[in-house]
């Protein structure tokens, strides 16, 4: 599993295409911070990352597909799945492999997003005037919510050899995952269980997350939600009629 | 028997491509498997591999069971798929590191220069795959399947898309290897059997037609030569 994890990382820092998908993820996130005065921090006037907890989940929608669509939709283009499927690899070891090294690269677009944290608590009329707790809650709930977004990339990709239709796949299911579940809830026909639907879709979760409170259930709800989908790719690749 | 199977049978939604075959293949000798396009050669190397399930029937290596034991078979053979697929942007070194990574072998720099050595590849290990001519592709493919020393070597047309010369090393190398390891080797290219092997099995739409030694092939067909022995068995079902 190290062995793909190790050339999963690799290939995405070898290529130019995750540089530019992370590049393009903090441009995207600075200008939504700084730049724009309808979400930037200096005109809010709260010493807060409020902004950038709100506008990342959907940021996320899009970097995210775009680092995993190749993972297994390549492989399969290529033919060398089949190299790596005949090596001593149980099919696990493969996704975890491959799941963990596009998770990685997440983490590594969220890294340079820390000076955000530094810059406020400067720029605070008080220094350190910042919620700190808040936002160490919302680091975790972004990093559980991108291990989910993750988890549906790799699925998506397992499920065709395109890697545009794996983008669009993964793209859908991680809106519908994240806000698709709430926005039903408030159909008119559902209200009888409208907490519970609502409870299904991430943005119950992450909000909840975000708020500095580390519930196990959501804890629990986001593992869980991961390894479903890591559960479903399995069940992709073992079906292989190619 | 390092190869044993048993009654196979694979069926793609509605078509068979495998029908119920069985053969054995042995230590120290190489085993062409001939039959024409489609017929369901590839279909059987990638039952052996242990990539797709078979639909009945049953395959041994080396004493491992393909379906329960797949992780004990894939470490004994080395396996060079069809069309040879590679990670082009990877460099040569690296991408046998990796596959030998993938072999958990204890001393990776020593088993990459055996191989380099062994295929010849020692001007190209610092190149990129992709920047690579097909002949030079299909060694790096070779030397992927030998890094781990596999006792069972299953190459999926090996020599396809290789010039003269090039044909006459990769041929060369197979009987080498040959001599101490089971080869199944998949061809359509007669000329190609008749220089490497010891026995064929020839294969026609999923179905054996032929499955004997070289020399007692020529026996029993006598004057012949093998293409001829190939055309009479695979068309004879067609007239």
């Amino acid at each position: 599993m190290l062995t793909v994890f190790r050339k999963e990382i690799a290939a995405y820092l070898g290529s130019l295409v995750a540089y530019i998908i992370i590049g393009i993820f903090l441009l995207v996130a600075g200008l939504f911070l700084w730049v724009f005065p309808d979400t930037a921090i200096p005109d809010y006037g709260y010493a807060g990352l409020d902004s950038f907890f709100n506008i990342a989940p959907y940021l996320f929608m899009f970097l995210i597909p775009a680092i995993t669509m190749r993972s297994f939709a390549e492989e399969r283009k290529e033919g060398t799945f089949e190299l790596l499927a005949t090596w001593p690899l149980t099919d696990w070891q493969i996704i975890m492999g491959k799941y963990l090294g596009s998770l990685a690269i997440v983490l590594l677009a969220l890294l340079p997003t820390l000076i955000y944290y530094y810059t406020v608590y400067h720029l605070g009329a008080v220094t350190g005037n910042i919620d700190t707790g808040a936002v160490i809650g919302s680091y975790i709930g972004l990093l559980l919510l991108g291990a989910g977004f993750t988890a549906i990339g790799i699925f998506a990709s397992s499920l065709t050899k395109n890697q545009i239709i794996a983008f669009a796949i993964a793209v859908f299911l991680s809106f519908f995952a994240f806000s698709g579940f709430a926005s039903l809830s408030n159909l008119i026909a559902l209200q009888s269980v409208d907490t519970m639907i609502a409870s299904l879709g991430i943005s119950q979760h992450y909000e909840a997350v975000s708020r500095g409170v580390l519930d196990t259930r959501d804890l629990v709800y986001f593992l869980s939600f991961s390894a479903l989908f890591l559960v479903l790719t399995k069940t992709v690749l073992a079906g292989r009629k190619w | 028997m390092s190869i044993c199977v048993e009654e196979l049978t694979k069926v793609y939604e509605s078509q068979k491509a495998v029908d119920k075959v069985s053969f054995t293949a042995q230590k120290g000798r190489v085993l062409g498997f001939l039959g024409p396009n489609g017929a369901g050669k590839s279909t059987v190397m990638k039952i052996l591999t242990c990539f797709i399930p078979q639909t009945s029937g049953k395959a041994t290596v080396n004493g491992y069971d393909v379906n329960l034991n797949p992780i004990d078979v894939r470490r004994c053979v080395g396996y060079l798929p069809e069309h040879n697929p590679l990670y082009l942007d990877m460099y040569v070194k690296e991408f046998l590191t990796f596959a030998a990574g993938m072999h958990k072998l204890p001393d990776k720099t020593r088993h990459v220069a055996r191989v380099i050595e062994h295929v010849s590849l020692g001007d190209e290990q610092h190149k990129k795959i992709g920047a690579l001519s097909k002949g030079y592709r299909q060694r790096v493919g070779l030397a992927q399947a030998l890094i781990h020393d596999p006792q069972v070597l299953i190459l999926d047309e090996p020599t396809s898309g290789l010039d003269p010369n090039q044909l006459i090393g990769i041929r060369g190398l197979i009987r080498e290897l040959g001599k101490d390891k089971t080869v199944i080797l998949s061809t359509h290219i007669m000329q190609e059997a008749e220089a490497v092997c010891n026995d064929v099995v020839i294969i026609n739409r999923g179905r054996i037609v032929a499955n004997d030694a070289l020399d007692n092939l020529q026996v029993t067909y006598p004057g012949k030569g093998l293409e001829e022995i190939f055309i009479t068995l695979t068309t004879a079902g067609q007239k």
